[in-house]
C-alpha cells in the first residue's frame, strides 16, 4: 500500500515532470548557445573578409571602414559573439551574397520544402520500418529477418546521391514512372498559392487535384529514397529492441495468461519497445535533414539542403552558417521532443520525474 | 616467452594479463572466422588495400591524363576500357583503382586523428569527473547536436575545399561518439582496485590515464571506429560529390560521380562505376562491422 | 484424489551452452491430483523451469522433453500453439516468481488484470468487477487505486499479490505458484495461503507450490518434492518430512533456524557430488 500512497502524497507540490522539463530546457539553452558559438567560430576562421563580402571590392576606403565598425570587427571576440547572439535572437542572420536577401527570409522560403520531403520520408520509414522490424524479430533467423538485414546493410553502404542519380536514370529517364527533378511541373507552379509552403498540403488545401498528383509524382522518388534510409535504420533498431523485449519475463506472464500471440507482440512487446524507439525515430528524422542535403542537390529540390549547397558553391558564409544553425537547432528540438515523448510513453519516468 | 601456440592462446588460466588479452582477441578472431559475411567484408577490405598498393600495376592507363578526346571520349565498357571512359577520355577503371588510395587515406587519417582525440577527451572526462567532466561532455554534446555531414560542410566551407580540409572536417565531427564511449568505459574502471593501487603509489593522473585507463578503453573504441568506417567513406564521398572534398582532376570516387552526373542519361557508366566502388567498399566495412558486433555481443550469439 | 490431474514422467530440460547442451532438469517425474504439492530445492535446482515446462513455456533455445506429460487426460507433448492457448490461463496458470520483472512495466495493473479476466468474462464491466474483487480477495487494501497504478508504483509484496490475483481470476484447474509468498508479511501470507487452500479443497484445484521455505511447505502442502541439481532426490508426504531419508533433505532440515536457540556454530549444508549424478 505504501508505494501508491507515497506517490499520491506528493500531489501538493509541482508534478515531478516539471522539474525534468526544467532541466531539459536548461540543457537546451546551453546546447543552443554552444551551437551559436560553433557557427560563430567557424565564421571567424573563414579566410573571406566579411567586410569585403558585404561592400564588394570596389567600395571606397571610408565605406570599408564604416562597415568594418558596423560589423563590430574592432571589438574583442567575446563582444563580437554577444553581438552575434543578439543578432540571431532578433532573427538577423545577415544577408545572403547570392540572393541579396536576408538569410532568414531565404530559410523561411526553403525550409517547408525540406520539411515536406523529410516528413514524407519519415512516414515511410516508420510505417514500413517498424512493422518490418517487428516481423523480423518474431521470425528471427528466417527470410524476413535476412531481408531486414540486407536492407539495412545496403542502406548503410550505398551513397544516397548515387542511388538518387541511378533512380532518376531508371525510373524517370528510362521508365518514365515518376516525374523528374523539382517539386512540381512548371505548368502548375504559378497556380499553386503558397500557404504552408508544402506542395502536397497546399495543393490539397486549394483542391487542385492535378497539381497534387503532379507534386506527388515529384516527391515519390526522392521521398521514397530518403524513406528507405530511415527504414533501414528504424527496422534494424526495432528488431533489436523487440528481441530484447520478447525475452523479458512479462512476456512469459502474458503467455501464461493465454493472451493471443499477436496481442503479445503488438500490445505488450512493441509498447515497451516504443519507449526507446521514439528516440530512434526522432534521431532518424534529424538525420534525414543531412540526407536531404545530398538528395535535394541531386533532385533539384528547392529546400534548405540545396540552399546550403548552393551557398557553399559561392562561399556565401552568412547563408551557410544560417542554414547550419537552423539545421542544428531543428536537430536539438527533435531531441527535446523525443525526450518529452519518452516521458509520456514511460510511466516510470512520467510519474517519478 | 613468445611461444604463441594454440594452447597458450586458448588456456582457461592465463598467466598474465597480456596473455588474457591476446587470448581474448584470438578467440574473437576464431569466432569471426566462422562468420561468412564478416570474412567477405574482410576480403573486400584486403582487396581495397591491395588495389591501393598495386594501383600503378593494375591500372592500364593514366588516371589523370586522358586519351584522345576525339576518339576515346565517353566510350562504354569494353575489353579496352573495363569500365568505359569519361568525358575527358580517361579510363574509368584506372581512375577507380587510383581512387582507392584516396579512400583508404581518408579512412586511415580520420581514424588516426579522431580516435586519440575521442579517447583523450573521454578518459579525462570520466577520470576526473566533476567540473571537467561537465564541461567536456557539454562540448561533446554540442558537437553531437549537429548532423555530422552538415557540420562537416560548414567546416569545409570555412577552411576551403580540398581533400585535406575534408579530412580535418570529418575528424572534427567524428570524435564525439568515441569520447562518449571512452568516458563510459572509464567510469566503470575508474574505481577498480588496481587503479586505486597505482594512485596510492603516487603516480600522476596523466600517467594513470595514459598508461592504464586508455589501454583498457582502446579496444572498444577501436571497434567502434571500425563500425563507423563505412560512414566515414560515405561522408567523404558526399563532400567530394558536392565539390568540397578532393578537387579535380583527382580520381576521388564521390567527385567522379558528380562529374558523370551530366552524362547520366546517355552514358550511365561514368557515374555508376565509382558509385559501385563506394558501395562495395562500404559494404565490406559494414559486413566486417556487423560480424564484429555479433561476435562481441554474447546475447546475439547462438 | 480422483485420478491424476497431471502426470509428468522423465522430464528433461536442456539449454545449449558453449560446451554443448546442458541439462538443467534431468528426469523429473511426479503425479499430481487435486492436492497441494510442494517443490523445494536450492536456487538453480530447476524448480521454475519445471513449472514452465508444464505450460510449454521453456524459453528458446531451451528444450523440454518428457516421456509423459499429461494434463487431465490430454497429452501435452504434441500440443499445438492453439492447444496451449486454450489451456493457458483458464486451465493451467502460473504465479510468476518475480513480480518486478513479470509485470509489464508500461501497462497499468488494471489492464493486465482485465486481460486475464477477458477470457472468462462476458463484458468489460464484468472483467473489471472480477479484477477488483480478486484484488480485494488477496488483501489489497485499496483495489481501485492499485487498479490504476503501474507496476513500479507497487511494493514487492503488493506486486506478488497482484500476480496471484491475476492468475486466479480465470479460475484454473491447476495452479503453479512459484514462490508466491516470499515477500509477504506473515498475516497476509496466511490469508493468501487460505485462499489457495480453499480453492484446492472446494474447487478441487491442483496446486504446485514452489518454495525455498521448507518449513512453510511442510506445514502447508500434502506432499513435497525435494529437488537438487535438476533431479527429484526425495518425494515424501509432508507429515513424514522429518523422517526424510535423503541426506540433502536431512541437511536442509538441520539448517532451519530454531527458536529455542539451536546449534552453534551455525550448521553448514554439506553437499555431495554423488547426489547430482
Ligand atoms: N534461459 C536460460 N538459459 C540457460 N540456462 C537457464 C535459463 N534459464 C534457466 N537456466 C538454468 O536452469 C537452471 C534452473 O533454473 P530455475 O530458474 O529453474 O531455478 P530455480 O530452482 O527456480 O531457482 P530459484 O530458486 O533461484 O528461482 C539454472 O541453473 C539456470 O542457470
Ligand atoms: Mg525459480
Amino acid at each position: 500500500m505504501t508505494a501508491v500512497e507515497e506517490t499520491e502524497g506528493r500531489n501538493g507540490a509541482l508534478p515531478p515532470w516539471v522539474g525534468r522539463l526544467g532541466r531539459l530546457l536548461v540543457t537546451l539553452v546551453i546546447t543552443l548557445v554552444g551551437l551559436l558559438f560553433v557557427t560563430f567560430l567557424i565564421g571567424r576562421v573563414v579566410p573571406i573578409d566579411p567586410v569585403l563580402a558585404a561592400v564588394g571590392d570596389r567600395a571606397s576606403e571610408s565605406t570599408y571602414h564604416k562597415v568594418y565598425l558596423e560589423l563590430g570587427l574592432d571589438k574583442p571576440l567575446w563582444e563580437q559573439f554577444l553581438i552575434y547572439v543578439n543578432n540571431v535572437l532578433h532573427g538577423n542572420l545577415g544577408e545572403s551574397v547570392l540572393t541579396n536577401r536576408p538569410v532568414l527570409d531565404d530559410i523561411a522560403d526553403t525550409f517547408p520544402a525540406t520539411l515536406e520531403l523529410s516528413t514524407f520520408a519519415i512516414l515511410i520509414g516508420t510505417c514500413v520500418g517498424v512493422p518490418l522490424g517487428v516481423w523480423a524479430a518474431v521470425r528471427q533467423g528466417r527470410l524476413v529477418d535476412q531481408i531486414v538485414r540486407v536492407l539495412g546493410l545496403v542502406g548503410y553502404s550505398a551513397p544516397i546521391f548515387w542511388l538518387g542519380l541511378t533512380g532518376l536514370l531508371v525510373f524517370y529517364a528510362r521508365l518514365g514512372w515518376v516525374a523528374g527533378p523539382g517539386r512540381i511541373d512548371i505548368a502548375y507552379q504559378y497556380d499553386v498559392e503558397r500557404i504552408t509552403g508544402m506542395m502536397l498540403v497546399d495543393t490539397l488545401l486549394q483542391g487542385q487535384w492535378d497539381a497534387f498528383w503532379n507534386a506527388l509524382s515529384h516527391i515519390l522518388l526522392p521521398g521514397t529514397l530518403l524513406g528507405y534510409y530511415s527504414l533501414a535504420y528504424i527496422s534494424r533498431m526495432t528488431r533489436s529492441f523487440m528481441l530484447a523485449e520478447l525475452g523479458q519475463e512479462y512476456i512469459i506472464t502474458a503467455r501464461v495468461k493465454g493472451v493471443r500471440e499477436s496481442r503479445i507482440i503488438w500490445r505488450h512487446a512493441l509498447r515497451n519497445a516504443a519507449v526507446p524507439l521514439v528516440t530512434v525515430i526522432a534521431l532518424s528524422y534529424g538525420n534525414l535533414l543531412q540526407g536531404a542535403v545530398l538528395t535535394e542537390t541531386v533532385f533539384a529540390w528547392p529546400g534548405l539542403g540545396m540552399y546550403l549547397t548552393n551557398s557553399l558553391g559561392s562561399a556565401d558564409m552568412n547563408a551557410v552558417l544560417g542554414a547550419t544553425l537552423v539545421i542544428g537547432a531543428v536537430f536539438v528540438a527533435l531531441n527535446l521532443l523525443s525526450d518529452v515523448l519518452y516521458t509520456v510513453l514511460d510511466p516510470r519516468v512520467r510519474r517519478r520525474g | 616467452m613468445s611461444v604463441m601456440s594454440r594452447e597458450w592462446l586458448l588456456t582457461e588460466q592465463p598467466a598474465s594479463r597480456r596473455q588474457a588479452h591476446v587470448g581474448q582477441a584470438y578467440r574473437t578472431w576464431l569466432a569471426l572466422r566462422g562468420n561468412r559475411l564478416a570474412m567477405v567484408g574482410l576480403g573486400i577490405i584486403v582487396v581495397l588495400i591491395l588495389m591501393a598498393v598495386l594501383a600503378p600495376l593494375i591500372a592500364p592507363y593514366d588516371p589523370i591524363q586522358g586519351g584522345d578526346l576525339r576518339t576515346e571520349r565517353l566510350l562504354p565498357p569494353s575489353w579496352q576500357h573495363l569500365m568505359g571512359t569519361d568525358d575527358l577520355a580517361r579510363d574509368i577503371w584506372s581512375r577507380v583503382a587510383y581512387g582507392s588510395r584516396i579512400t583508404l587515406m581518408v579512412v586511415a587519417l580520420v581514424a588516426v586523428i579522431a580516435t586519440p582525440v575521442g579517447l583523450l577527451v573521454g578518459t579525462i572526462s570520466g577520470y576526473f569527473g566533476g567540473v571537467v567532466d561537465t564541461v567536456l561532455m557539454r562540448i561533446t554534446d554540442i558537437f553531437l547536436a549537429f548532423p555530422q555531414l552538415v557540420l562537416a560542410l560548414a567546416f569545409v566551407a570555412a577552411l576551403g575545399p580540398g581533400i585535406e580540409n575534408a579530412i580535418i572536417a570529418i575528424s572534427i565531427t567524428s570524435w564525439p561518439p568515441y569520447a562518449r564511449l571512452a568516458r563510459a568505459e572509464t567510469l566503470t574502471i575508474r574505481n577498480a582496485d588496481h587503479i586505486a593501487a597505482i594512485k596510492l603509489q603516487g603516480a600522476s593522473s596523466l600517467r594513470i590515464i595514459w598508461g592504464h585507463v586508455v589501454p583498457l578503453c582502446l579496444s572498444s573504441v577501436v571497434i567502434r571506429v571500425t563500425l563507423d568506417m563505412a560512414g566515414i567513406i560515405l561522408t567523404a564521398a558526399g563532400l567530394g560529390f558536392l565539390g568540397l572534398g578532393a578537387q579535380p582532376p583527382q580520381p576521388e570516387w564521390g567527385a567522379m560521380i558528380a562529374e558523370g552526373r551530366q552524362f547520366i542519361i546517355d552514358n550511365w557508366w561514368v557515374s555508376t562505376m565509382p558509385g559501385i566502388a563506394i558501395f562495395v567498399v562500404s559494404l565490406g566495412f559494414n559486413f566486417l562491422g556487423d560480424g564484429l558486433r555479433d561476435v562481441m555481443d554474447p546475447k546475439a550469439r547462438k | 484424489m480422483s485420478g491424476a490431474l497431471l502426470t509428468v514422467d522423465n522430464l528433461r530440460i536442456s539449454f545449449p551452452t558453449r560446451q554443448g547442451r546442458a541439462e538443467v532438469v534431468r528426469g523429473v517425474s511426479f503425479t499430481l491430483g487435486r492436492e497441494r504439492l510442494g517443490i523445494v530445492g536450492e536456487s538453480g535446482s530447476g524448480k521454475s523451469q519445471t513449472g514452465r515446462a508444464i505450460l510449454g513455456l521453456t524459453p528458446p533455445p531451451g528444450r523440454a522433453e518428457a516421456d509423459t506429460l499429461r494434463f487431465d487426460g490430454r497429452d501435452l507433448r504434441h500440443a499445438t500453439a492453439a492447444d496451449w492457448r486454450s489451456l493457458r490461463g483458464r486451465r493451467i496458470s502460473m504465479v510468476m516468481q518475480d513480480p518486478k520483472f513479470s509485470l509489464n512495466p508500461v501497462m497499468s495493473i488494471g489492464r493486465q488484470l482485465m486481460e486475464a479476466a477477458a477470457r472468462t468474462a462476458s463484458s468489460r464491466t464484468e472483467a473489471r468487477a472480477k479484477a477488483l474483487a480478486m484484488l480485494e480477495a488477496v488483501q489489497i487494501r485499496d483495489p481501485e487505486r492499485v487498479f490504476h497504478a503501474y507496476p513500479h508504483e507497487l511494493s514487492g509484496g503488493m506486486g506478488q499479490r497482484v500476480m496471484i490475483a491475476m492468475m486466479l481470476i480465470p479460475e484454473p484447474d491447476l495452479l503453479i505458484a512459484d514462490e508466491p509468498t516470499s515477500a509477504l508479511d506473515v498475516t497476509v501470507q496466511i490469508e493468501v495461503l487460505r485462499i489457495l487452500d480453499a480453492l484446492v479443497k472446494e474447487r478441487g484445484m491442483g496446486l504446485i507450490f514452489i518454495s525455498h521455505d521448507l518449513r512453510l511447505v511442510s506445514s502447508f502442502c500434502d506432499r513435497v518434492l525435494v529437488m537438487y541439481a535438476g533431479r527429484v532426490v526425495e518425494e515424501v508426504k509432508a507429515s513424514d518430512l522429518m523422517q526424510a531419508k535423503h541426506p540433502y533433505t536431512q541437511g536442509l532440515f538441520r539448517c532451519l533456524p530454531r527458536i529455542e536457540g539451536g546449534t552453534r556454530p551455525l550448521p553448514t549444508l554439506q553437499r555431495d557430488a554423488e547426489w547430482a549424478r
